[in-house]
Parts: structure tokens; C-alpha cells; sequence
């Protein structure tokens, strides 16, 4: 801070005050509802789910398979890509266990996220989603995990239809 | 036009730019489009997301322009969060202009600010080519009147419960209130940029309409009738600029800009001037005398017509009368639909269509020197303007 | 290409709930940097304002809503956006408004006031994801990072306790910050009992959320020269941004913040920048990322921050101090004021007027550095005294 500057502003207060309505506060809640077009890949990609499989797609020029799939390759801005499905098997690029819910509950049981490497996509080449049914401190990177999917009636399209990942048995 | 009145407005803003600026723009390279790319505006566009629409205009534009994508050096995206429902939309920009890696960066702002700030990035050093994109997904915002709303003050206007339009009407009436444009004469912009709008093949909403339709249409925010506001369309564009050393070997001709100009008033909407957009006339003042060039030699106009009596506003504080012709050949946003950020983007496109000849249809004879001026939309007060000329 | 400085800079507290509106808090932040240079708003030509996502806020077009607390009022304003490299990026695109020619002063502001959003300003952080691939599963912020973390640590056998130390410099250095809002006295043992968040994240080592703002006011030569005598220029700018697809990127190593730097170092001429940077202030949100950041920067080798770190280099009597004013874990986070906090550390720093926090010697050339986005966007600026050409 420059020395000669003594005053800095700013007034700090407390939840407490708000709610008891010493400082004035304004509710809104916004209405912000969307339905956005999946478009050509995506949409192939939540069918695929809804069929039980995963889809990524192939760029020729790059020699590149990548997931969750794209119309075009983003390196070499190629269309000529090519739709490949990929098996529902992977490996744990990385992961955490994450004690605190997205609004910000604090929960017991971790949520395990992991950055998954899918098999048949290149390396490297990973989707999000939870690990289940692992003992927390079991999970490492370089874990090989295997695909829940729901039931055939219960899949819509979406990346849920996978309901988490699991270590691969017998291995 | 320009009366003294105004003169005494534009004095409120001291604006010592002016001066310094012919000096040290005399070092600057000039700047040129070299390439356009738009998808037509549609109403929907519920077959391609809106990374494949923009994917569908840098395609066209980088051909356009005779280049690979891996010869831009540097990425603005034009882009508003609330609009796409995400937030740091600025993430989701790089892959679909084949920018991955490249110096990218998000504004929010339309279309010309974002070709404004394309050009300061070739001025300054920094890049030779930039490449500015800017995209619409209305149909996706379920919302969009909330969402509008959402951008009024959070104390002293968001309480008023009403379609966001009411700021629109509020407008007009004290707009037609005063000694000048009638209800007819904003009637009449419609009939003239929908009948425009028949030639554009970007265009979705072209028309034949009557008068007397249009003065009949329900009104929405009275006096503001339903036929006077620009439906919403999806669309996305992406401009390439290029520095002088870059336009030898182009396809076409290089389409200089000239000048450019934004500028905003006050975003709470008691405090702002009813009288006249200000930040209009500031945003078009500034390009005008970056560009040293006359208005009286402006060949084609394109001002934001979101709503029809806006058009007329919008060339008085341009400082020109509605006799001028050739304003909105392309048929204005009320033909080509509300682009949000786009719709600036469009008129620029547009222009360059117009100034290579190439506007069939529509074209302007000897169309060189062409004005676009946009607005950001309610409730901002926020406008740029770029002016072009043809090689 | 003309040369570009800056010549003021004023912030407020960051806090975690402030009383001061948006507008306010802009405003506060944009007086002091004028005030601290001797302008006025009328002196200003262009009005350049930062801050990140309007979910916090609570305002569609936030930009909009902030220009007249930023002085935006009749003058061409523009919001840039970078997500959190915003603080870092606002002075770059002020920096090529001045550059071009096109203006000769400008003011950038960047505020941020996160405690609007209820009932937790983090919950808003769920929809930075696809919102079709990723949003299902219910994401949060600190996934990303603790995954971030765990691959880096992976890759070079780093242990959490290698980078728990970040939040101590930090936390310590922010008790000589008058804004600071965690400045604290603790010790390694300290940041790992506090509770785990996400493994392997522990809450010290976790920027909080806040509201603040900070300001700087920058102007090309001539001008900067005759309205300051001591103008601290900008040498070098770069950004850059990696593909949105994060999960097809490997995280040990963030190569868009090397290739930002190394355009801003190529700029300023700097060929080797352990040896000519002085002082470094990289992005810290998370105690890990301060290291993750100085190896991008090309101030550690790959892997060997941590190293460094426990060697004393990065103190603030160290070798190459980083983070001297006590960094997001230590002054606060509210995102895009958090970065500009940085460039007003360097400025000040390098004018000797850091007080408590100066660090020995004269640091003549140093770096800045905000990252965004989904691990994606590195935006550095190259800050030194001596004015770039001649």
C-alpha cells in the first residue's frame, strides 16, 4: 500500500446484522431458465448414453480420439471428424474426496469426482464423473474403473445415465 | 440536428482525447477487414449448439478472408453470462474459432466494441490479425424478459414488475411528445427496413407490410406497438481485421476502417438524458473524427432499429436526417431479428457486403464509406460505432 | 507501440460481507487511484472495468450496472472478461487502449462483491460447467482444484505438507496489508489440522470469498511521465487461453500461463526470468497454485517450486519473493479485484511505498499473473521501472 495513504475503505458487517435488519438488505431471487440446443454432437453423444455406450469422436488429421465428442477438432479445425463408440472402462487420471456439497453443505461420506481416461480414446483423453461403491482411501491414480449405468428404462440421455464408476472387479 | 442544445450536452462530457489523438494515430497502422462470416438468422437454430454456429461462421469467415486459423494472433468473443446461462461463458470461446492456446479474451459488449478492440490490438503491436466473434442463442434463454429485468438497479428499478419493454415505451412516448418524429414516421421505418429485409437472404423476417398494419399492431408498451420491436433470432458472425501489411494477398478487397467510437451514459435509467442518446452521438462523434470524414459522404448507414422509433433517434444523434438514404438496406434488427451482441456484428457484416459490391439485391450503387452504430439494448445506455471504407 | 504506465492506485478492504454497494465499492477504489496521482475523472479518456461473473453480484450486465461507480459516465467504457485472470487481463486491454494511440489515459477498475450472492456465493460456481456434460453431476469449485492439486502432487511425489507452507508466507505476509482480510500467524501444522474440504485441500489453503475492489490508473508517454515522476511501465503483456476440454488436458502443468508469460517476457525483453524478475506476485486461490503458477512462469523449474519454497526463495527476504503482499489466501479473493490487488503491490513495491511489506533491495522488474476459467487462462503483465524503449 503506499505508506502515505492512511484511510482505506471499506465497512465490514456481519450476517447477523443483515438478519437482524440493521443493514438493509434487498431479496431477488432471478428467474434464469434455459433449454440449450445440444446441437449435432452432443446430441449423438446423451443418445449414446441413453443406449448405454460411450461416443467420442476421431479427428483423421490430428490421429486424435477424443471424448465428450465435438462436431469439429478444435486443434486442427477439421469437420472431417468421425464418430467412434469407445468402451465404458477407464482409468483415474485424478480424483478427490470432496467433504462439502456444491451449496456448500458439509457432508461425511466424500463425494469421490475423478477425471476418468476413457478406454478406445486417446490418452489422456478423460470425462468427469463420481467414483462409487470404493473405499475412499483406495482411490489413486492409475485405478482402473468400469461404467454403472442405470437400468435401460431408467437412462434419458444424460451423462447421470452413468451413475458413477467403479474399480474394476477381479483386478 | 445539431443544435446548440446538444452542443451544450456533448460539453458536459470533456472528452480531451480528441487532441492528442491525430499525433499519435499518424504512428498507428491502419486497419482493414479482410473477412466476414455469418450463419443466417433464424428464429431457432435447434439443430447446431451454439459452438457449432459459431464453428459455422469462423469457417466461413477465415475462407472468407484467405486464411488458416492458425494465422490469427489474437480472439475476442462477445458475450454476456446471464444470456448463456453460464457462468465465465469467457471459458467456452476458444475451440470453436480454432483459438485453442491463442491469446483469446471476452468482452461484454456487441459486436462493434468488440471489432473496436480488435483494431486496438493491431494498433498497438500485439497481433497482425484478430479475429471477433459475437453470437445470439436467444431461443435458448426460456427467460429472457426476466433476465432483462435482472439488469435494472436492484433497488430502485427492479420493482417495477413490468415487461422490461416499458423502458422502451417510456422512451417513444417522450420521444413523439416533442417536435418530432410522429407515430407514423416510426410506423414507417418499419414497412421500409421489413420490406428491405425481403432482399437479405441473412435475414429471417422480412415483410410487406402497410402502414396502417403497423399502426394497428397491439401495443406492447404504448405507444410502442407490437410490429415496432425486433423479434428475437439466433445467429453468429465473426469478423476478421488484419493489419496493413497483412492485406496484399487477400481474396477481396480490404475494407479499411476508418474510425471508431463507444461511449455510455448513465446506466440508472432516472439519471440518464430522455432527450437525446447522448452516448450515441459521443460514440459516433468519436468515429467521425477518428475517420476525418464528412457525413454527407457516408454512402451506407446501418443504426440499431431494435425498436422502430430507435432508428430515428438513432440517426439524429448521428447527425443525420432521415432523409439520408440507404439507411438499413440489410433491413435493420427488425428484420434481422434482436442479435443481442450480434446485431452489431450483422451491420458490420453487412457494410463489408455493401462496400465490396457484393450485396446482391440490395446493393447501394458505389457504396464506399458506410457508418454502423449499435446498442447494446435495454436498459443500457451503451453504443459503438465504426465507420468503413472500401478500398 | 507506445509505452504504457502505470501512475496510480488505490483499493479497499477486502472483506467478507462489505456494507458498500458495487457501485460503492468501485467508486472508493477509482477515487483513491485518481486521488493518489493528483487527476480527475475529467483527465480520464477511457474507463476500462474487470470483474467476474454476474451470479455474485446479483445483476445481469453487471458491467453496465458498475460503469458510473467506475467513472464510465460519458466516456467509452468497456468490461473485459477472463474469468478470475480478469484482475490481471483489465490492465493488459487497458494497456492496448493506450498502446494503439487511440487514448492517452485510462482508468481500470475491478470490483467484486461476492457476499450478495446467497445463501453462499461458491454455490454459484456449479454453473461454470458444460451444462449439459458436467452440471448433472452437480460439480463444485473445489473439485477442480483438489483435482488440479492431486495430479500435480502425483506427478512429482509432493506431499500436501511440500505445499502448506504457501498458506503461512501468505497469511503472515497479509498481516502488513492494511485490506487484508486473513492475514494470520500460523505454522504448516496449523493449515493441516484445519478441516479437509476436498482431498487434498485443507481449508487454510483455500482463498475465501469477499467483496472489494482496487483501481490503477495508467497512461502513455508522454503523459505518463508529466503526470508522474516515478511511473512504473508496463514491459511485457500476454494471455492465453487453453481449450475448454479440461478434462482432455493434463493439469500437473499449466502451459497456458508459460505461454502467456513468455509472451509477455518476450516483449520485455527477458530471456531469463529466474534470474531478471525481481519479485513475482502469481495467482494464489489455493496455496498449491501459487507453486503450480510459478513454474509456469518459468520462476521454478518444473516440479521444484515446492523446493524452493521451503528453501526461503519466495519469502519475502528471499531470493525472488512471491506473493510479498500476502496474496488472495492472505489479502482476500474477490475475484477480479484480486488480481488488480496484485498489480497495485507491484506499482507500490517498486515505488518503495510498500511500507511493512516492502521487500529488501529495489525490486527494478517484476511479474503479475491471474489465472481463470476451467484451468484455462493464464494473463501475465511485466511490470518495471525503467521505461521500456529509452
Amino acid at each position: 500500500m503506499s505508506v502515505k495513504i492512511t484511510n482505506w475503505p471499506g465497512t465490514e458487517v456481519t450476517l447477523e446484522q443483515i438478519q437482524r435488519g440493521d443493514i438493509t438488505a434487498i431479496p431477488y431471487a432471478p428467474r434464469a431458465e434455459y433449454a440449450w440446443d445440444t446441437g449435432v454432437a452432443i446430441r449423438k453423444y446423451l443418445e449414446a448414453l441413453r443406449d448405454g455406450y460411450l461416443l467420442g469422436v476421431r479427428c483423421p488429421r490430428c490421429d486424435r480420439t477424443v471424448i465428450p465428442p465435438r462436431a469439429f477438432c478444435e486443434l486442427c479445425f477439421s469437420s472431417a471428424i468421425e464418430y467412434v463408440p469407445l468402451q465404458d472402462t477407464g482409468t483415474v487420471n485424478t480424483f478427490s474426496l470432496c467433504y462439502v456439497t456444491w451449496d456448500v453443505q458439509w457432508i461425511t461420506e466424500p463425494l469421490v469426482p475423478a477425471v476418468i481416461e476413457i478406454d478406445g480414446a486417446s490418452e489422456g483423453m478423460g470425462i468427469l464423473h463420481l467414483l462409487g461403491e470404493v473405499d475412499p482411501q483406495a482411490v489413486k491414480t492409475g485405478l482402473r474403473v468400469e461404467a454403472v449405468w442405470k437400468t435401460k428404462r431408467s437412462r434419458q440421455g444424460a451423462i447421470t445415465d452413468i451413475k458413477y464408476f467403479r474399480p474394476v472387479r477381479g483386478k | 440536428m445539431h443544435g446548440e442544445g446538444r452542443k451544450g450536452n456533448l460539453a458536459l462530457f470533456s472528452n480531451l482525447w480528441a487532441e492528442g489523438l491525430a499525433a499519435s494515430m499518424a504512428t498507428a497502422p491502419r486497419v482493414a477487414i479482410i473477412g466476414v462470416g455469418r450463419t443466417p438468422a433464424r428464429g431457432r437454430t435447434g439443430d447446431l449448439s451454439y459452438r457449432e454456429l459459431i464453428y459455422d461462421a469462423a469457417v466461413r469467415a477465415y475462407a472468407d478472408a484467405g486464411i488458416a486459423h492458425t494465422e490469427v494472433d489474437v480472439f475476442v468473443s462477445c458475450a454476456e453470462d446471464m444470456i448463456e446461462g453460464t457462468s465465465i461463458c469467457d471459458e467456452y470461446t476458444p475451440d470453436q474459432l480454432g483459438a485453442v492456446m491463442k491469446p483469446v479474451h471476452t468482452i461484454t459488449g456487441d459486436g462493434i466494441l468488440g471489432l473496436a478492440t480488435g483494431v486496438m490490438q493491431i494498433q498497438s503491436g500485439v497481433a497482425e490479425i484478430c479475429a471477433v466473434e459475437a453470437r445470439s442463442k436467444a431461443s435458448n434463454v426460456l427467460t429472457l424478459p426476466a433476465i432483462h429485468q435482472y439488469a435494472l438497479d436492484p433497488v430502485w428499478e427492479r420493482h417495477i414488475d413490468a415487461h422490461p419493454l416499458f423502458l422502451a415505451g417510456l422512451e417513444m412516448q417522450y420521444l413523439l411528445s416533442r417536435e418530432g418524429p410522429t407515430d407514423r414516421d416510426c410506423a414507417e421505418v418499419v414497412v421500409n427496413n421489413r420490406r428491405h429485409g425481403l432482399r437479405n437472404p441473412w435475414a429471417p423476417y422480412g415483410a410487406n407490410l402497410t402502414l396502417d398494419e403497423v399502426l394497428a399492431s397491439p401495443p406492447v408498451a404504448d405507444p410502442l406497438k407490437a410490429l415496432e420491436v425486433a423479434p428475437y433470432s439466433d445467429g453468429a458472425a465473426v469478423i476478421v481485421l488484419a493489419s496493413e501489411s497483412r492485406t496484399a494477398h487477400t481474396p477481396h478487397a480490404p475494407v479499411w476502417v476508418r474510425g471508431t467510437g463507444w461511449a455510455s451514459d448513465s446506466p440508472t435509467v432516472a439519471t440518464r438524458d430522455w432527450d437525446t442518446p447522448r452516448a450515441a452521438q459521443l460514440a459516433a462523434r468519436m468515429a467521425l473524427d477518428e475517420s476525418g470524414v464528412a457525413l454527407d459522404t457516408l454512402d451506407v448507414i446501418e443504426v440499431d432499429d431494435t425498436y422502430a422509433y430507435k432508428q430515428l433517434q438513432h440517426l439524429d444523434a448521428v447527425g443525420l436526417g432521415s432523409s439520408h438514404g440507404a439507411v438499413n438496406r440489410s433491413g435493420g434488427a427488425l428484420s434481422l431479428g434482436n442479435l443481442l451482441e450480434a446485431s452489431g456484428a450483422y451491420r458490420v457484416c453487412e457494410l463489408v457486403d455493401q462496400l465490396r459490391g457484393r450485396a446482391e439485391g440490395r446493393q447501394v450503387l458505389d457504396a464506399r464509406r458506410g457508418l454502423a452504430l449499435s446498442w447494446r439494448g435495454l436498459p443500457t445506455t451503451s453504443y459503438a460505432c465504426c465507420i468503413l471504407e472500401a478500398a | 507501440m507506445r509505452d504504457v504506465a502505470v501512475i496510480g492506485a488505490g483499493m479497499t478492504k477486502f472483506v467478507r460481507r462489505a456494507q458498500e454497494t458495487p457501485k460503492e465499492l468501485a467508486f472508493h477504489a477509482a477515487r483513491m487511484a485518481l486521488d493518489s496521482c493528483g487527476l480527475d475523472i475529467k483527465d480520464i479518456d477511457c474507463v476500462i472495468h474487470g470483474t467476474a461473473p454476474d451470479a455474485f453480484d446479483g445483476m445481469h450486465m453487471k458491467g453496465e450496472y458498475l460503469l458510473d461507480g467506475s467513472g464510465g459516465f460519458g466516456k467509452p467504457y468497456l468490461r473485459c472478461y477472463v474469468g478470475g485472470g480478469t484482475g490481471v487481463f483489465a490492465p493488459i486491454c487497458a494497456w492496448y487502449h493506450l498502446a494503439s494511440g487511440k487514448f492517452d489515459t485510462a482508468l481500470v477498475v475491478c470490483e467484486e462483491k461476492m457476499s450478495s450472492c446467497q445463501p453462499h456465493p461458491q454455490a454459484a460456481f456449479i454453473s461454470i460447467f458444460d451444462h449439459t456434460t458436467e452440471r448433472p453431476l452437480l460439480p463444485n469449485l473445489l473439485w477442480i482444484f483438489a483435482l488440479e492439486q492431486q495430479r500435480y502432487m502425483a506427478r512429482y511425489g509432493l506431499t500436501v505438507r511440500d505445499i502448506a507452507p504457501v498458506s503461512v508466507k501468505n497469511k503472515r505476509n497479509a498481516l502488513d496489508h492494511p485490506c487484508a482480510q486473513l492475514g494470520a500467524d500460523l505454522t504448516v501444522d496449523d493449515i493441516l489440522a484445519s478441516p479437509l474440504v476436498a482431498w487434498p485441500v485443507h481449508r487454510l489453503m483455500v482463498s475465501p470469498t469477499s467483496d472489494g475492489a482496487a483501481a490503477v490508473v495508467m497512461a502513455a508517454e508522454p503523459k505518463a511521465q508529466r503526470i508522474s515522476d516515478q511511473p512504473v511501465w508496463m514491459q511485457g503483456v500476454g494471455w492465453c487461453l487453453a481449450s475448454s476440454y479440461w478434462t482432455n488436458r493434463d493439469l500437473y502443468y499449466p502451459a497456458y500461463v508459460e505461454q502467456a508469460a513468455w509472451m509477455a517476457y518476450k516483449m520485455a525483453g527477458v530471456t531469463e526470468p529466474r534470474k531478471q524478475i525481481n519479485i513475482a506476485e502469481p495467482y494464489d486461490p489455493f496455496a498449491y497454485k501459487e507453486l503450480h503458477h510459478l513454474e509456469g512462469l518459468q520462476l521454478a523449474p518444473k516440479g521444484k517450486a515446492p523446493e524452493l519454497l521451503a528453501q526461503g526463495v519466495f519469502n519475502r527476504d528471499g531470493d525472488l519473493p512471491a506473493c510479498p503482499s500476502g496474496g488472495l489466501l492472505g489479502v482476500g479473493n474477490p475475484i477480479a479485484a484480486a488480481g488488480m490487488m496484485k498489480i497495485c503491490e507491484l506499482f507500490w513495491q517498486m515505488r518503495g511505498e510498500a511500507g511493512k511489506r516492502q521487500v529488501p533491495g529495489t525490486p527494478e522488474r517484476g511479474v503479475a499473473q491471474a489465472w481463470g476459467d476451467l484451468m484455462q487462462v493464464g494473463t501475465v503483465t511485466v511490470m518495471g521501472t525503467k521505461k521500456p524503449h529509452g
